[in-house]
């Protein structure tokens, strides 16, 4: 019997290393060693190993494009925060039998795909749009507004999309917070300002740090949102690797980007997990 | 010092069909240690939580200090709350958490500084002021949140079971602290608890609830010794409770029969004949005897039975006597000069009474 056991132990862990080696580890090792690797029209790469790629990535007014992704970014994780708050801190206050009803809420559009419903954005921005007509009907504006093709869409698209990665942590994590905390707050006289401040939100840390995350990786490597939101002239570095390898068929370059964010994000992570540490002990005691 | 702190006057609670608390009175006088007693779901949390404006109440009137405080939010009742959890602030040191009510009043920080090291100091946490709560045990995570409420000089201090969650001795310590914390700074304190023992031994007044009604205020003697109803009386301590119909009625006279023998007892309450009641005895007032310890002629007001169980205590001897009828008595013997063994074994047969006054008579409700 515990021969047998140890058989399926064996088993298991083998088909998630299996798994792992062929759809995770081997498709980075590839990428890392395109990157070394010089362009080729024919082949795609030929094997000379080279840096070039690398000089390239920095030498290429690309670090605009990068600080520009990173700058779309940080603006939708916080307005996902800004939204995604209240909106956790409502659901997770309401009652019981009407939490599951507003998850499931939250959880819908993930049933269709992202990339259907940035076509549906489009349709409700474009200049003859549900909500151009809308404004023109009521009389706010007199002309259409131009949203389409702008930043302003892009993080609309951005934000929509990525909402629920925000939202999910964040009430798993107001859901736990012990109400008898707010109350002896209030007790000792704190107005809600305060309780907000000194009280909720450092309780509520990890979820939103862990929100934060989820949805600013994403946001920086999104593709198809810039294109279709953004037209062609909000490139951000999604694009630019999804261009390398679509359009001019620079496989290395592309790879070499894309080993730059990886980095990138690689440190954004040792440093959330280095400093959330401490305090996620803290916190969630 | 006897003027009345906090006043409730046909104050009710419902939550959803669930009626909290009925209507009702209560007068709480400044200075004193008032408990409020009863099992869980008995409206004792309830009614603390009106008090301090957590809760507000669907009918009623709440009064601290002669003010109508009914629709002031707690921050504005100069009273601070204990919980049960004690609901210390997990990301705060002590001293924050302690801070955290005076900051919230915008108390310059060296008057705070001054404030809260007095009063760590008073709960023997001074040297501890730097940690974290959950670097705290039991018992000092206690003293944080006595220390966080009493930082404010609130006029009233509200406790919500704050000692349940501690070990029997730890508990029996701290019931002695709170006592004399209460002594030292004079303010009324209304605690909660659901163990009847802690509150005959705190608290100057009691106040035994059920089912989201008062049944009795008053000191823990006259709780103990004149219980009001049957309820109270059952609810607190140990009791012996015999039904009978009284036979004769006078002014201060009534004579009941028990078990087969007729009793005359006081009629302190005025009851008239053919009225139907419990007699209560409580089993440190029964005095037990053994056949060869009395005459025949003695044992002629006296109800008799068989020893069925001896428990040994230390300073008592517990006795389970089962009546000829049935009913078992529970009857605690003390070690004293009359009675030096006390060397009672099963099955052995023993005559018992009790003073006369003594017993309490309730009438049937």
């Amino acid at each position: 019997m515990n021969k047998k056991h140890g058989f399926f132990k064996t088993f298991s862990v083998s088909i998630i290393w299996l798994w792992l080696g062929i759809f995770a580890l081997v498709p980075i090792a590839l990428i890392f060693l395109t990157s070394f690797l010089t362009k080729d029209t024919n082949n795609i790469v030929e094997f000379i190993p080279t840096f070039k790629n690398y000089l390239e990535v920095f030498n290429h007014g690309y670090l605009k494009i990068l600080l520009q992704s990173i700058y779309i970014a940080t603006i939708c994780t916080i307005l996902c925060l800004i939204i995604g708050y209240p909106f956790a801190f409502t659901i997770a206050r309401s009652k019981s039998k009407y939490k599951p009803l507003l998850l499931l809420l939250v959880i819908i559009p993930f049933w269709t795909s992202s990339l259907i419903r940035t076509y549906a954005i489009m349709a409700i921005l474009k200049a003859k749009g549900i909500l151009n007509t809308a404004l023109l009907a009521i009389g706010i504006i007199h002309q259409p507004l131009q949203i389409l093709y702008s930043d302003t869409a892009v993080l609309i698209g951005c934000v929509y999309d990525l909402l629920p990665f925000m939202i999910l942590p964040l009430y798993a994590n107001i859901e736990k917070l012990n109400h008898e905390y707010i109350e002896a707050a209030k007790d000792l006289g704190a107005n809600w300002l305060t309780i907000f401040i000194k009280v909720i939100i450092p309780l509520t840390m990890p979820g939103i740090i862990a929100g934060s995350v989820l949805v600013f990786l994403p946001a920086m490597t999104m593709f198809y949102i810039p294109v279709l939101l953004g037209g062609a002239k909000n490139l951000l570095i999604g694009n630019l690797i999804e261009y390398q390898f679509l359009t001019t068929s620079n496989w290395p370059l592309g790879t070499a980007i894309s080993v730059v964010i990886t980095l990138l994000m690689g440190i954004f992570i040792l440093i959330y997990w280095h400093n959330s540490k401490e305090k996620d002990r803290e916190s969630l005691a | 010092m006897n003027q009345s702190i906090i006043e409730l006057i046909g104050v009710s609670k419902k939550f959803g069909d669930y009626q909290a608390l009925h209507e009702t009175n209560i007068s709480i006088k400044n200075g004193e240690f008032i408990t409020l007693l009863g099992p869980s779901g008995c409206g004792k949390t309830t009614l603390l939580r009106l008090i301090s404006g957590l809760e507000k109440p669907d009918s009623g009137k709440i009064f601290i200090n002669g003010r109508d405080v009914t629709d002031l939010p707690p921050e504005k009742r100069h009273l601070n709350m204990v919980f049960q959890s004690y609901a210390l602030f997990p990301h705060m040191t002590v001293y924050d958490n302690v801070a955290f009510g005076l900051r919230c009043k915008k108390v310059p920080e060296n008057e705070i500084k001054d404030r809260v090291n007095k009063v760590l100091r008073m709960v023997k946490l001074d040297t501890l002021s730097k940690r974290k709560p959950n670097q705290l045990s039991g018992g000092q995570q206690q003293r944080v949140a006595i220390a966080r409420a009493v930082v404010n000089e609130p006029i009233v201090l509200l406790l919500d079971e704050p000692l349940s969650a501690l070990d029997y001795n730890l508990r029996k310590n701290m019931q002695l602290e709170l006592k004399e914390l209460q002594r030292r700074l004079g303010i009324t304190f209304i605690f909660v608890t659901h163990d009847q023992e802690e509150a005959l031994s705190m608290s100057d007044r009691l106040a035994i609830m059920n089912e989201g009604f008062i049944e009795q205020l008053g000191t823990p003697k006259d709780v103990y010794e004149e219980p009001k109803n049957l309820y109270v009386a059952e609810f607190i301590g140990e009791t012996n409770i015999f039904k009978a119909e009284i036979s004769e009625a006078y002014d201060d006279k009534l004579s009941v029969e028990i078990g087969d023998k007729r009793f005359i007892l006081n009629n302190k309450k005025k009851l008239s004949a053919k009225q139907k009641v419990h007699v209560v005895i409580r089993p440190e007032d029964i005095t037990v005897w053994g056949e060869n310890e009395i005459t025949p002629e003695e044992t002629k007001d006296m109800l008799s039975g068989t020893v069925e169980q001896v428990i040994y205590k230390g300073s008592t001897v517990d006795l389970i006597i089962r009546l000829s009828n049935g009913k078992k008595i529970l009857a605690s013997e003390f070690f004293n000069e009359d009675d030096e063994n006390l060397d009672y074994h099963a099955m052995e047969k023993v005559w018992f009474d009790w003073i006369p006054g003594w017993e309490v008579i309730l009438p049937y409700e």
